[in-house]
């Protein structure tokens, strides 16, 4: 059943090497060098999908990126298939399997299909109007929607396939390697630019490399002969690097684009493993020349849309650069010269042109004049008012057009055809360009939208800026060439260039008909179904602006993006709204031009390199001891270290208890630590933090709450002073890169003139917290010779002492409530430090605890975390922490917000202690709190910030902040849960060793 | 993806910055001598301007220094960059 179209060798085609690969189940033949559309097409298969929304049998359409229809999943059930592939891009390989998507049970019979007969059930805005009411059952429509849209099947086993990125710096990035942005390069690399050319395809030379129109020459020579010569010429070129497969994906402001690089899409399996499958470039260019050239529009006319209705542009390239004839019998229909040679390429082939059905009243260039001489019967001012054929084109119908083109007249002809070419003149691809910022204009005179401010050093040339015929393009590429590389003479300088002249050109956005509009289908967006009578119909119902009237239609929203039927839309919604073009703009083009794999997007960024984290010097300790990691920012913190089979909770009662009976040690290295130096260190820390700094001694130590502005906590920890001008400030682990960037900020803005500095030493100290009453015995062991007795080193102070040889600085803190000291040694001793303390804790059950220990033994002392009990609405006085906020101080970062009528309200939460009166009843954190049960709605006074159960009060403890807590004491609450009401009572926020008698133990 | 010109390190690509917001807003010597509104006024009140806008910038991933941006938000054209407490370029 199958016959091979293939009509001649072409040098692209490497016919000595034939490919077998499958669709659909079936195995077909085509040769290295074929794309899967044109395999298919070689084998007579048309149609390869079906539409979105009616299930409409869809044939292949183009042969590039703006494909609609041919869009497949290849190789699907392997972990490498992919949905929404254009088979107009995939290079075919042995073993490639690809199927058609949106059908069921197949393509051939597809039940959907029944959709295109209920079509006038579903117009435009069918979703919005049908599945709104009633609301509640939305989640139901959903499901349904769900189920029957989606185009293909993502992969549901993880990429085998590796990816890449690579940053590229370039003078010049030339995009699109036609004969414009060919001759760019070359003239930019040999002026000593950096060039970089890309190409989507894979091949350089854009469609001059199979341009045949025997009255066009370039210095005597066809224009496919000529720029053979000048791709040949490239490769000697220093300076330039080019890139075919390459697409470029988006245009960014200041000359900075992505691109995609496919390196192993065309390989067969066996040759892709272990290899770099696609790589994403980010390109920051000087110049950017865009020569992206133009896409070819189809005509809006009744049933455009049948397998075998094509670009005219495409059956020239099928057969031109392929090989392949899309058909046996062909019609054309054109509003422009293009068809023409379309036409002739085929009759040059020995291929029938049954008829040209041409809009235009007549037209007279040497093509033409040739089409009229070889007896093809062309149609002067008529129009397609009609084709037939389900499965495959058979026939179209057409009927002279009224003089003002907005009727039709006469009597109808029907002409018999398998494939019909269609012309409807081109379109520059200005969406890399709008990209990037820059600006159009609607040119009135073309039809078309073309570049008119940039907004960065680009140009555009070729077609993408406008001029399509070739002596337009060299003369002007040439011109902007000169202006942009600032450079006197070219390459193009001495070339000759004749031409076939014509270039009339009839415009008719929407094809009249003898059927009422209501009644046909003339498609606009073929991949989201969106006819010519959606799009009035929007405009009936009262949308106006361009981009309400793509989203209510969907036109121009699939995986396309429109770049076919777009132009279409928008000049019936102005003849319908009786605007001009220009006024009504366009709808934006957004990145990418085409689709990206998510593979190319994170590129190396899988797995354990997804996100970066940091780890402290004693993590292989905590891992050897089975602790569980919590990631804390960037760190990963030993979390609990459970032992024989504990569950968390079981683990974190044990080292919670230990710690306060024993000793316990946690690994403290991740707080952040700032070195701060300078005559004003001092003074600076008074503008910094809420408490007075001046008095304090060296060798001591202070707790300190730093604000923003706005007068809520942003920050706290403990700064110690190491000299007069010296001190060392800790963070918490979260917050040390904002507090160096907030303190960094207020240095240089706002108080230049203090002598401080500031130096972020997080990294190269390793800190081991020895925390319990049997702390300073381990210390004692470690280092003998230190004195530890009270009167030599009480809490809050700090000693220099020697491990060994090491230095190690020893601050006497306690974020516990325990008597505890934290040791800070240089970070490549940190693992010593840590087996030292194991090592001498042993006879005392020194106990390692995690983050988790560590947060229920500061919530026993009612100690605060900042972003757990706080959360940027919190003053020091909602944490009833007045005592730290100097009443003597004139000025600090956030003071004067303490005295706004906001912050001074009595109303506003703040932070207490929550006990259930169920002991045993652990609150959930962020449950919330209320006061009356039976209102409607219910006050929501607060909320719960940390819930533990604590084993040294065998009971549950909860810190919550509540509306006006602060006068509460004693109160009874509730917290309602979903399946009770639990009882609580508001209470002191410090649970345990409410004197502090334990610090000194 | 801007391509900003540090003052103190050359061109260098945006993710290597932090937007600080509007410049020149001073923060006020005397806060306490400030009515509730006035204070407002400095802590919470920006422009926002759409079209050419003075801004603070921060080499964060590099040099850590701060310093002054003309740009014009509508799209995104930098028009001068200068030091922190250099005068801004008159319009």
């Amino acid at each position: 059943m199958t016959k091979n179209l293939r009509v001649k060798s072409s040098e692209y085609i490497d016919e000595t090497n034939r490919i077998s690969f499958k669709f659909n189940g079936k195995t077909y033949h085509g040769f290295k060098g074929d794309t899967l559309a044109s395999a298919l097409l070689a084998n007579n298969v048309h149609l390869v999908g079906r539409s979105f929304k009616y299930h409409r049998p869809r044939g292949i359409m183009t042969s590039g990126s703006e494909e609609p229809n041919a869009i497949v999943q290849v190789n699907p059930g392997t972990n490498r298939t992919e949905p929404n592939v254009r088979a107009t891009e995939v290079e075919i390989y042995e073993g490639l399997e690809a199927s058609s998507q949106n059908c069921w049970p197949s393509v051939e019979f597809d039940i959907g299909g029944i959709n295109n007969f209920l079509s006038p059930f579903f117009p435009a805005g069918f979703y919005y109007k049908t599945f709104m009411w009633p609301a509640s059952f939305w989640e139901k429509y959903e499901f349904f929607i769900r189920h029957s849209a989606g185009l293909g099947k993502s992969p549901t086993s993880s990429d085998p396939d590796i990816y890449d990125h690579r940053n590229i710096h370039c003078d010049v990035l030339v995009v699109g390697a036609g004969i414009s942005g060919i001759l760019a390069a070359k003239n930019a690399a040999k002026n000593d630019f950096k060039t970089l050319l890309v190409d989507e395809k894979n091949e350089l030379g854009g469609s001059t490399v199979y341009e045949n129109n025997e009255f066009n020459k370039i210095d005597n020579k066809t224009p496919s002969e000529w720029l053979k010569k000048e791709i040949e010429e490239l490769k000697g070129i220093k300076n330039l690097e080019i890139k075919t497969r390459t697409s470029v994906a988006a245009y960014h402001q200041y000359n900075y684009l992505l691109a995609r690089e496919n390196l192993t899409d065309h390989l067969e399996a066996k040759e892709k493993t272990n290899k770099i499958r696609q790589r994403l470039l980010k390109i920051r260019a000087k110049k950017v020349i865009l020569a992206t050239g133009a896409l070819e529009r189809p005509l809006i006319f009744n049933n455009n849309d049948r397998p075998g209705i094509m670009l005219s542009s495409a059956i020239k390239k099928y057969s031109e650069f392929y090989g392949v004839v899309c058909g046996s019998k062909n019609v054309f229909f054109t509003n422009n010269d293009s068809a023409y040679e379309s036409a002739m390429s085929l009759y040059n082939k020995g291929i029938n042109v049954e008829a040209i059905i041409d809009i235009r009243e007549q037209s007279e260039s040497k093509i033409i004049k040739k089409v009229k001489e070889v007896g093809i019967k062309i149609y002067w001012s008529h129009t397609i008012v009609d084709t037939t054929g389900y499965k495959r084109l058979n026939s179209i119908s057409t009927m002279k057009l009224s003089n003002d083109g907005t009727s039709v007249t006469g009597s109808k002809i029907s002409i018999s055809c398998d494939c019909l070419g269609v012309a409807g003149g081109w379109t520059p691809a200005v969406h890399l360009y709008t990209q990037s910022g820059s600006k159009l204009r609607f040119d009135e005179e073309k039809k078309v939208f073309l570049p008119n401010q940039n907004t960065s050093e680009q140009i555009s040339v070729g077609s993408c800026g406008g001029d399509f015929k070739i002596d337009e393009i060299i003369k002007n590429l040439n011109q902007k060439l000169k202006d942009t590389l600032n450079i006197n003479e070219t390459d193009l300088d001495s070339i000759k260039v004749e031409i076939d002249q014509e270039n009339s050109k009839r415009n008719i956005w929407l094809l009249p008909c003898d059927k009422p509009l209501g009644k046909t289908k003339p498609f606009v967006d073929y991949q989201n179904d969106a006819t010519a009578k959606d799009i009035k119909l929007a405009l009936r119902e009262g949308f106006r602006s361009i981009e309400h009237v793509k989203r209510y239609t969907t036109t121009g929203m699939g995986t396309d993006q429109g770049k076919l039927g777009n132009m279409h839309a928008l000049g019936i919604i102005a003849d319908t709204a009786g605007v001009k073009m220009g006024e009504l703009g366009t709808t934006t083009f957004r990145p990418p031009y085409t689709p990206l794999t998510f593979g190319t997007i994170v590129g190396r960024n899988v797995g354990k390199f997804f996100d970066i984290f940091r780890r402290t010097p004693m993590n292989d300790w905590h891992v050897e001891n089975k602790a569980e990691f919590e990631n804390v920012g960037q760190w990963k913190r030993a979390w609990y270290y459970p032992i024989n089979g504990e569950t968390m909770h079981q683990a974190v009662q044990r080292e919670s208890k230990a710690a306060r009976e024993s000793a316990g040690i946690l690994d403290a290295s991740t707080l952040g630590k700032i070195d701060i130096q300078g005559s004003d260190a001092s003074e600076f820390l008074n503008r910094v933090y809420t408490n007075a700094w001046s008095k304090l001694a060296i060798g001591k130590c202070r707790y300190g709450l730093m604000l923003n502005e706005d007068g809520m906590v942003y920050d706290d920890g403990v700064t110690t002073r190491l000299g007069e001008n010296h001190y060392i400030m800790t963070t918490t682990t979260g917050g040390a890169a904002n507090v160096l960037g907030k303190l960094e900020d207020y240095l240089q803005t706002e108080w230049p003139e203090l002598d401080v500095y500031l130096t972020s030493v997080t990294d190269h100290y390793a800190t081991a917290s020895l925390c319990g009453p049997n702390s300073k015995k381990i210390l004692k062991k470690i280092i003998p010779d230190l004195d530890l007795s009270d009167e030599n080193f009480p809490h809050m102070s700090f000693k220099e002492a020697k491990i060994g040889n090491i230095k190690c600085r020893i601050m006497r803190i306690s974020f516990t409530g325990e008597h505890s000291y934290e040791i800070n040694i240089q970070a490549s001793y940190g693992k010593d430090l840590w087996d030292k303390c194991i090592e001498a804790g042993k006879e005392f059950n020194i106990t390692p605890y995690g983050t988790e220990t560590m947060h229920l033994l500061r919530a026993e002392k009612g100690f605060i975390i900042v972003g757990q009990d706080t959360d940027g609405t919190m003053t020091p006085i909602d944490l009833q922490m007045d005592w730290i906020v100097s009443k003597k101080k004139y000025d600090f970062i956030g003071k004067r917000s303490l005295y706004r009528s906001d912050t001074m309200r009595e109303d506003r939460k703040q932070l207490v202690g929550l006990l259930t009166e169920d002991p045993n009843i652990v609150l959930e954190e962020g449950a919330q709190i209320v006061s009356e049960l039976n209102q409607s709605p219910i006050e929501m006074l607060g909320h719960v910030t940390s819930s533990y159960f604590s084993p040294n009060l065998n009971k549950s403890i909860a810190l919550a902040v509540i509306k006006g807590g602060k006068d509460m004491m004693g109160k009874k609450l509730f917290v309602p849960m979903e399946n009770k009401n639990i009882n609580v009572t508001v209470s002191n926020p410090v649970f345990y060793d409410e004197k502090n008698e334990r610090l000194n133990a | 993806m801007f391509l900003i010109n540090c003052p103190y390190c050359g061109e260098r690509d945006q993710q290597e910055f932090k937007a600080g917001g509007e410049a020149h807003i001073e923060r006020p010597k005397q806060p306490t001598e400030l009515s509730d509104d006035e204070w407002a006024e400095y802590l919470f009140m920006r422009k926002n301007i759409k079209g050419v806008q003075f801004e603070r910038w921060n080499h964060a991933h590099g040099c850590r220094k701060w310093f002054n941006m003309v740009r014009d938000t509508s799209n995104d054209e930098i028009k001068a960059i200068y030091k922190m407490g250099e005068k801004p370029p008159a319009q």
